[in-house]
């Protein structure tokens, strides 16, 4: 090898690496340019009232908490197997079927109407047996599927995680069919909330007091309870939670219920606010979902909650503030490519996520 | 293969209690209760019903039947290994049989009681009355009868010496295939003339009983033979220069036959070939960044939307055609397009880990299939009414033999063939050594001096353009391009191609392209099943043949170092990782 070649090589490397540099700095420049202008025109032009913007608000929170609720299960996962699973927005879809049959059950039998108070009752035992459902589903998955993987290259869980979201989703077509369901209404819960000016649903207060409860109900049980000191412990260190006796197969399968009875419930509570579904349902919430986990730090059970909301509001408010100042016509077909572009960004640019855990390059 | 990787796996696993030595019958009970499981999930998921319309041999057994007594029989093949005795093996097999086919007793007991239909689609009239054989709830007990003599048949069957077993399994197995494929097999017969002899072996969509007893005979007799003369054993005794030589007439023949096949097919199948063909074409793009690389790209639409658009506006004559230009001009460009994409697309990404780069990608492909669609692009790229009328490749007359599907399928293969030869060229240079260390552990392969940014970006370029090319030909294929042909299926075939076929193997995406296009278009009735046949092949691959159906040399080596995949069988008895996850 002769010197001045290396040296050569060396240069168009440098400059390589050179151009790489203006390339992204070009990119993030370009994304702000985007979000900043597209904000202020959209502002000055001043099409939409201060209610709309609440609208959009709420509409974001109700969905935010669906999205938050989901992702709580990949980053439970995310955060003790170093797994994405791939198959959770299926164990979502799951939820939503299993909870469409028994509100079915409980029109039928005149429990659904029956007032506010049966009302409430009736979607507390759908995500109850959404949950139950999910979970069972969750744990045949994991059993077949991941864990004779456990040791495998970091690349074959995720096919096969892969080929398990296929085959939910096409044994749920099997079983019911490609039709598109629709929950039945519960009266009360499509009423407006008196309060003045605001134009809020039963139905929203529902969503997002239900999630809230149940993250809380998740965030004492996991930093309070044996389990999930357990939890954490393995998280933390598989090999050295054993050696402190945990059983760490079993935190492994408990941390997959747990996130399996979120997805679940959050079906139903999805299904309550938009009604209709069909087997593909959790495909799109489930890539979501994901963003929001990598959004909030994966591994980091806060940060999916915070990564959930603000992906949800983004995704409400952001194809409206960001694009219509711009002129660019029905922004909202364009709210998936806003979500997907966020994931992207997060990923290049905060891999650690807002709130920062578990760097993505650590322990590769 | 994957029955005995089964029964290996089930063996090693622990908590069969070493010192009892009698027949453990809980262990064999949960057999059953497994086989009436995945009965009744046949049943109930449509395919026992669905594939009931199709005859394997006429008038015999369809397969949907199949399909239910090897539900029946195979969970008794297991149960009878638990076993110690022969009488105590047919025993097991019979319990579990009876098991198994106890839960479809059940299923049409409840059925009759409750109207499963509100839940199951599949619980239908026609369930029922096909698992009862017409009799409805009287001939309940059927199922369960059937269970115990199938069960009790395969766990006797399983006694008997291997040099018996092996040829009837074979023949077995050589029916199902040869009814599985009647009509493609019957279609060359007829065009040749052999109109008597078609007609003798198959049905329009199956095997005569003459067929099957000839197809059966032919192989249990070639199977005794070869044992018998040991062809095998003489081709391995051979020197290795006149195996060789043994190799040039099979290729030649092989090769004979790929380029004469879209003439002995009609019409239907040259569409069906021409799939595989641009599906082989693509695989080989993608077995660069994910099989050399090891870069899953579940974006690879993206890409190939990239190219076929570029084709669309080139040469469409219609609307939104800018240039009426003829394919061969367009096709560099697609590919230009294609790549410049993968570029910009690929560099920001393209530092963050393997699995991420998976979502970060997938949504990439459905960022471009919404813009594709949306209303943004609609004024150039036409929306959802896309773009049409894009000329063909080759324009000739329509009575030309070329006219149909038939030139796309030589225009793909000979792409292919380039787009292999590319392949095989870099993989052995310095760049192709650099992938495979990148694949391999990126921390070492940086601290070699390997630029971990531009060695990526490179396998994505090329897995892109060739995507692009994909896209182009394909838009030549259909004469149009719609947004809701960019979708997510395209990603997910390709890259399954490559791992079900085996990753940086060409063979195995050629076997990949076949057993994941070929058969399920010529299955189209059951297309409904395909994504959950791809999906149980993801999960199967991964659980007992990581490397793929046709590995590389190199990745066979690695995933079987001494011990069959050691880890695999860890993960079920030690749930500890030793040392992190990679």
């Amino acid at each position: 090898m002769n010197v001045p070649q290396a040296a050569n090589t060396r240069l168009v490397e440098r400059f390589t690496e050179l151009a790489i540099q203006t390339f992204l700095w070009a990119f993030r420049i370009v994304v702000i340019l985007i979000v900043v202008v597209g904000s202020i025109l959209t502002l000055i032009g001043g099409r939409y009232s201060a209610a709309t913007w609440i609208d959009l608000a709420i509409t974001g929170a109700v969905l935010g908490s669906v999205y938050a609720l989901i992702a709580l299960g990949y980053t439970m996962v995310y955060g003790i197997l170093r797994m994405i699973n791939f198959a959770h927005g299926e164990i979502f879809m799951a939820g939503t079927f299993a909870g469409y049959f028994t509100a079915v059950g409980l029109a039928g039998a005149g429990i659904l109407d029956a007032g506010p108070l049966a009302g409430l009752l009736s979607v507390a035992v759908m995500c109850a047996v959404a949950a139950v459902v999910a979970t069972a589903i969750a744990l045949l998955v994991e059993r077949i599927a991941y864990r004779p993987l456990r040791n495998a290259p970091r690349l074959v869980p995720l096919i096969s995680a892969i080929g398990a979201s296929f085959v939910l989703q096409y044994s749920f077509r099997g079983f019911f069919g490609p039709g598109i369901y629709a929950y039945p209404t519960i009266d009360f819960l499509e009423g407006d909330v008196p309060i003045g000016f605001l134009d809020i649903q039963w139905v929203e207060v529902l969503v997002i007091a239900a999630a809230i409860a149940m993250m809380s109900g998740l965030y004492f049980f996991v930093m309070r309870s044996k389990m999930g000191t357990a939890i954490r412990a393995v998280s933390e260190d598989k090999s050295t939670a054993a050696l402190m006796g945990i059983d760490v197969n079993r935190t492994i399968v408990t941390t997959f219920g747990i996130g399996a009875a979120l997805a679940g419930a959050a079906g139903v509570l999805y299904a309550q606010v938009y009604q209709q579904f069909t087997y593909t349902v959790g495909f799109i919430p489930g890539i979501k979902a994901f963003t929001a986990a990598v959004l909030g730090g994966i591994g980091n059970i806060p940060g999916a909650m915070l990564g959930g909301l603000f992906l949800g509001e983004i995704e409400s408010i952001g194809p409206v503030l960001f694009l219509d100042g711009l002129g660019v016509p029905a922004p909202n077909q364009l709210k998936d490519v806003i979500a997907f572009t966020l994931l992207v960004l997060v990923l290049v640019f905060r891999p650690q996520g807002l709130l920062g855990e578990r760097v993505t390059r650590d322990r590769a | 293969m994957t029955a005995d990787a089964v029964a290996a796996r089930v063996d090693a696993t622990p908590d069969i209690e070493p010192y009892e030595a009698s027949t453990s019958w809980r262990e064999i009970a949960k057999i059953g209760l497994i086989g009436g499981a995945i009965a009744l999930y046949l049943c109930l998921v449509g395919i026992v019903p669905v594939f009931h319309s199709r005859q394997l041999i006429a008038g015999v057994i369809t397969l949907g039947q199949v399909a239910l007594f090897g539900s029946m029989a195979i969970p008794g093949a297991f149960a009878a290994r638990r076993a110690r005795t022969t009488r105590e093996a047919v025993l097991a097999g019979g319990a579990a049989g009876l098991i198994t086919g106890g839960a479809l007793t059940l299923l049409v007991l409840v059925g009759s009681v409750v109207d499963l239909r509100a839940m199951f689609l599949n619980a239908s009239p026609e369930l029922y009355s096909m698992l009862t054989m017409g009799f409805g709830v009287a001939g309940a007990w059927i199922p369960a009868v059937e269970g115990l003599v199938l069960g009790a048949g395969a766990a006797a069957f399983g006694q008997l010496p291997a040099r018996v077993r092996s040829p009837v399994i074979r023949g077995l197995l050589a029916v199902l295939v040869v009814g599985l494929f009647a009509g493609i097999l019957r279609a060359p017969l007829m065009s040749a003339g052999l109109v008597d002899l078609a007609r003798l072996l198959f049905t329009g969509d199956g095997l005569t009983v003459v067929g099957a007893v000839l197809v059966f005979t032919i192989v249990v007799v070639g199977r005794v033979a070869r044992q018998r003369v040991g062809v095998g054993k003489r081709v391995a005794a051979l020197p290795a220069e006149r195996r060789a030589q043994l190799r040039i007439p099979a290729i030649a023949a092989l090769v004979g036959i790929i380029v004469v096949l879209p003439l002995l097919l009609g019409p239907f199948f040259a569409q069906v070939i021409a799939l595989v063909a641009l599906y082989i074409l693509m695989g080989f793009g993608l077995n660069i960044t994910l099989g050399l690389a090891g870069l899953l790209d579940l974006g690879f639409v993206a890409f190939f939307a990239v190219g076929a658009y570029t084709v669309g506006l080139f040469t469409s004559l219609a609307e939104y055609g800018l240039l009426d230009v003829p394919f061969w001009v367009a096709l560099p460009f697609a590919m230009l397009f294609a790549a410049i994409f993968g570029a910009v697309l690929g560099l920001p990404i393209l530092s963050i880990r393997g699995d991420y780069l998976a979502i970060a990608t997938l949504g990439f492909g459905e960022i471009i299939a919404i813009l594709a669609g949306s209303n943004l692009l609609l004024p150039a790229l036409g929306g959802p009414r896309g773009i049409v009328n894009i000329p063909k490749p080759i324009d000739v007359p329509s009575t030309n033999f070329l006219a149909g599907p038939v030139q796309i399928y030589y225009i793909a293969l000979i792409f292919a063939a380039v787009v292999a030869f590319v392949a095989l060229r870099l993989r052995g240079g310095r760049i192709g050594r650099a992938w495979v260390a990148i694949r391999e552990d990126e921390d070492v392969a940086e601290a070699v001096g390997v630029n971990l940014i531009q060695t990526k970006l490179l396998a994505y370029i090329l897995g892109a353009a060739f995507a692009g090319l994909g896209g182009a030909i394909f838009a030549g294929l259909v004469g149009s391009i719609f947004p809701s042909s960019i979708n997510l299926f395209v990603s997910i075939n390709v890259a399954a191609i490559v791992i079900v076929g085996g990753m940086g193997s060409i063979p195995g995406v050629v076997l990949g392209a076949l057993f994941l296009i070929g058969i399920p278009e010529l299955f189209r009735e059951f297309s409904e099943y395909r994504f959950l046949f791809y999906g149980a092949a993801l999960i199967g691959m991964m659980l007992y043949r990581p490397e793929g159906m046709w590995p590389s040399s190199i990745a066979r080596r690695e995933l079987h170092v001494g011990d069959e995949a050691p880890a695999m069988i860890a993960g079920d008895s030690t749930p500890i990782t030793r040392g992190g996850m990679s």
